[in-house]
C-alpha cells in the first residue's frame, strides 16, 4: 500500500458542513483540518452538536440528507472523497475505511445472519469465494471474542447481547483490513465492564495491524484509553488540539480546561467541580469573535471581534484561544 | 446511633412476567423474571447512598418499588419505623420523590414550568392558597433559575435546566427522601457539574436524604457517603463509599472499579477486568451469580449461594462472596 509523501493517510481540510433547517442554515462543521497518520488513533471530543459526528460522517459521505458539505476536502492518497461519485466511494467504504457506530442494532442488518455479514465485505470487496469469506468471517469472529463461532455464524442480530453485536461491528469493520477505522460513540451505550472489554479489543486489534482510528466521543477517560492525538471540538470547530497526554494535563483552551474541571474524576474524589457558565451557542448565528467568549471567564475585548484561527504552538499543539497562557497560569497557580 | 434509619427496605422481591406463563412451563422454563430478587437495605436520615451496576442489575427497578411505581411482590419498605401499605396515601407518596434521567420525558410539556410546580403545591397542600405563586418562584430559585422560568415551557429549556425544573418538581413536596435515577447522563459533561453541585447543596441546605442510582463510579464516589452494588438483582457489595474504592471485597466489584476508564493511560494488554456477559436473569447459574464471570470461582460457588455477610473487622462493609473475608477471618483465628 502507497502512502503519499510524509506519510500522511487521511487529511481532512477546512471542512464546511451545512444543514437546512426552517429556522435557518446551521454551520454545524466550520471550517475543520484534521489529519491521521497510519496506525495513529485520533480522538475528536466535544459535546453534542459540537460538530463531531458530523465530521466523522462527512469523510466517507454518510451525512443525513438534510446536512451537505459546501468546502474543504478529505483527501486519502491525493483523492478527494467528497469529489467522488457514490459508485467510486462505494469501493472505499467498508474497504479502506471502515466505520463503526453508537448503536450496532440499528447498524446491523436484522434480517440477515451475523455471519454472512461479516462475510458479505470480503465477497463484494476481496473477491473472495463464498467459502473463503465464510471461513474469513469464522476467523474474525474468534479474533474479536465471540465464542462458538461456528454456531453464532448463523444467528441474527437480535440473538445476541450489546457487547456482542458490538463486536459483531467491530468484526465487519476489520473484515477487509481497512487502513482506517472510523469510530462512533463505539462504546457509549455499553455497560461499563463491556466498554472496558470493547476498546481493549479495539485497541489491540488496531495496534496489531496498524490500522488507524478517528474515535468520537464525549467521555475524556475513554480518549485517555484508547487515543494518542486528541481535538477538541466547540461550535463547528476544532479549538485544541494535541497529545492526549499533554492536552489533559495541561490544555491550552479554557474550553478544554472546563470540560477537564467540570467531570468527576474517579481517581479524584475530592474534586470540587466547576461548570462551564452558559450553553453551547446557536450554529445559526454564533457569536462573533470567538464562539466560546460568552462562557469565558479569561475572555478580553479583542475575543469578541477576533474570530482566533487554530494556532500552531511548539512541538504539536495546536490552540485557537488568544490568551492560552491564562490557562497554563491557572494551572500552574492551582499546582 | 439511637434515631431509627429513615429507610429501611427489607427482602424486597419485584418481578416481571416474560412471554406467556403456558408456553413456559410447557418448555419448563421460569417465565417470571426476577428483577430485584430479595434486598435489605437502610439508609439513615440525611445520607448519600448510591446503588451501582449495570443494566438489568435491577436497580432501577428497585429505586421504583421505593417510590411506588412498582409494586413489590414480596418484602416490606419501613420510613422511619413505619411500614409502607402497598397502596400509598398521597401524603406517604409525597415523602419518597424521584428524579429521572430523562428531563425531556419527565416534565408535562404542555404546562408552563411555573404551571407544573403551582399544580402540585395545590393539589398536596403543601402551602397555603395564597403562597402557591410565590413558593413556586421560590422553588426555582433554589435550583438556580430565574423567576422568569416559571412562564416558559419545558421544550424552551436546554437539557440540564429541564432536569433543574425536575429536580424543582421532586423537592416541591418536601419529600423525606429523593431517589435520583441516573440524573447526569443523558447530560453533557459541562452541565453534569451543575446538577451535581445543585444536588450536593441541596443535600447540605435543606438535609435532603438521597438515593442516587447510577452507572457512573466517578459521579458516585464524588457525592455519595455510602455505595451498594448490584449484580442481576441483588446487592453483592455494600460499604462506606471509601471503603469500597479502596479495598473492593466482591470480584464483580474489584472488576468494575478497575473497569473505570481512567485519566492516566494504562496497559493495553492486560486483559479486561470482567470477562464475558452476564448471565440471562431467565437462566441464573446455580449458587453465586457471579461465578460464570469470576475468575476466583471454585467448586463452592456453583453449590452455595453466598448470603451478604458484614465484615468482622468493618460491620458497615458487606460482600456476598464466600471469599470475601477469608483473609481476615484467617488472619483474626491466627491472632487468636
Amino acid at each position: 500500500m502507497s502512502t503519499p509523501a510524509g506519510g500522511l493517510q487521511l487529511a481532512v481540510s477546512d471542512l464546511r458542513v451545512e444543514i437546512s433547517s426552517n429556522r435557518g442554515v446551521v454551520r454545524a462543521v466550520d471550517g475543520v483540518s484534521l489529519q491521521v497518520a497510519p496506525g495513529e488513533a485520533v480522538g475528536l471530543v466535544g459535546e453534542s452538536g459540537s460538530g463531531k459526528s458530523m465530521t466523522l460522517k462527512s469523510i466517507l459521505g454518510v451525512l443525513p440528507s438534510e446536512a451537505k458539505i459546501t468546502a474543504g476536502q478529505v483527501v486519502l492518497d491525493g483523492t478527494d472523497l467528497t469529489r467522488l461519485s457514490h459508485s467510486r466511494l462505494n469501493k472505499i467504504r467498508g474497504r479502506r475505511i471502515a466505520m463503526i457506530f453508537q448503536e450496532p442494532m440499528s447498524a446491523l442488518n436484522p434480517v440477515m445472519r451475523v455471519g454472512n455479514q461479516i462475510a458479505e465485505g470480503p465477497r463484494v470487496h476481496l473477491g473472495m469465494s463464498r467459502a473463503q469469506s465464510v471461513q474469513r468471517a469464522l476467523d474474525l469472529m474468534r479474533r474479536v471474542g465471540i465464542p462458538d463461532p461456528e454456531r453464532r455464524f448463523r444467528a441474527y442480530p437480535h440473538e445476541f447481547s450489546g457487547g456482542m453485536r458490538q463486536r459483531v461491528m467491530i468484526a465487519i469493520a476489520l473484515s477487509c483490513d481497512p487502513e482506517l477505522i472510523l469510530c462512533d460513540e463505539p462504546t457509549t451505550a455499553l455497560d461499563v465492564t463491556i466498554q472496558d472489554q470493547i476498546l481493549r479489543l479495539l485497541a489491540h486489534l488496531c495496534r496489531e495491524s496498524g490500522t488507524s482510528l478517528i474515535f468520537v466521543t464525549h467521555d475524556l477517560p475513554v480518549v485517555a484509553q484508547i487515543c494518542h492525538q486528541v481535538a477538541v471540538m466547540y461550535a463547528g470547530q476544532i479549538v485544541e488540539h494535541g497529545t492526549v497526554a499533554e492536552v489533559f494535563r495541561s490544555p491550552l483552551h479554557p474550553y478544554t480546561l472546563g470540560l477537564l474541571r467540570s467531570a468527576p474524576d474517579v481517581d479524584n474524589p475530592g474534586q470540587s467541580l466547576v461548570p462551564i457558565p452558559g450553553a453551547p451557542p446557536s450554529l445559526i448565528a454564533p457569536p462573533s469573535g470567538c464562539r466560546f467568549h460568552p462562557r469565558c471567564k479569561f475572555a478580553e475585548e479583542d475575543c469578541k471581534v477576533t474570530d482566533p484561527p487554530l494556532r500552531i504552538l511548539a512541538a504539536g499543539r495546536a490552540t485557537a484561544c488568544l490568551h492560552y497562557e491564562r490557562c497554563l497560569d491557572e494551572m500552574g497557580a492551582e499546582a | 446511633m439511637t434515631a431509627p434509619p429513615l429507610l429501611e427496605v427489607t427482602g424486597i422481591e419485584v418481578s416481571f412476567s416474560v412471554g406467556s406463563p403456558l408456553a413456559a412451563r410447557l418448555r419448563g422454563q421460569q417465565h417470571l423474571l426476577r428483577a430485584v430478587d430479595g434486598i435489605d437495605l437502610t439508609v439513615q436520615r440525611g445520607e448519600a447512598l448510591a446503588l451501582v451496576g449495570e443494566s438489568g442489575s435491577g436497580k432501577s427497578t428497585f429505586a421504583r418499588a421505593l417510590v411506588g411505581i412498582e409494586r413489590a411482590k414480596r418484602g416490606e419498605i419501613k420510613l422511619d419505623g413505619k411500614v409502607l401499605p402497598a397502596r400509598r396515601s398521597s401524603a406517604d407518596q409525597r415523602r419518597i420523590q424521584m428524579v429521572f434521567q430523562d428531563p425531556y420525558s419527565s416534565l408535562n410539556p404542555r404546562l408552563t414550568v411555573g404551571g407544573t410546580l403551582r399544580e402540585l403545591l395545590r393539589v398536596h397542600h403543601v402551602v397555603p392558597r395564597g403562597e402557591v405563586d410565590s413558593h413556586a418562584k421560590e422553588l426555582l430559585r433554589l435550583v438556580g433559575l430565574d423567576e422568569g422560568a416559571a412562564q416558559a415551557y419545558p421544550r424552551q429549556f436546554s437539557g440540564g435546566q429541564r432536569q433543574r425544573v425536575a429536580i424543582a418538581r421532586a423537592i416541591a413536596l418536601r419529600p423525606e427522601l429523593l431517589v435520583a435515577d441516573e440524573p447526569v447522563s443523558a447530560l453533557d459533561v459541562s452541565v453534569q457539574a451543575t446538577i451535581l453541585n445543585l444536588l450536593q447543596d441541596l443535600r447540605a441546605d435543606l438535609g435532603l436524604t438521597l438515593l442516587l442510582i447510577s452507572h457512573n463510579l466517578a459521579v458516585v464516589r464524588h457525592l455519595c457517603d455510602r455505595v451498594a452494588v448490584m449484580y442481576l438483582g441483588r446487592i453483592i457489595e455494600v460499604a462506606p463509599t471509601e471503603a469500597l474504592f479502596r479495598g473492593p471485597r466482591h470480584p464483580y466489584t474489584a472488576g468494575l472499579l478497575a473497569a473505570i476508564p481512567r485519566m492516566t493511560a494504562e496497559d493495553e494488554d492486560e486483559p479486561p477486568a470482567v470477562q464475558g456477559d452476564p448471565p440471562s436473569p431467565l437462566r441464573l447459574p446455580t449458587g453465586c451469580r457471579f461465578r460464570t464471570r469470576c475468575p476466583l470461582a471454585q467448586q463452592v460457588c456453583a453449590e452455595q449461594d453466598p448470603a451478604l455477610t458484614a465484615s468482622p473487622d468493618d460491620p458497615g462493609h458487606s460482600a456476598a462472596c464466600h471469599f470475601a473475608w477469608a483473609a481476615q477471618t484467617a488472619s483474626t483465628t491466627e491472632a487468636v
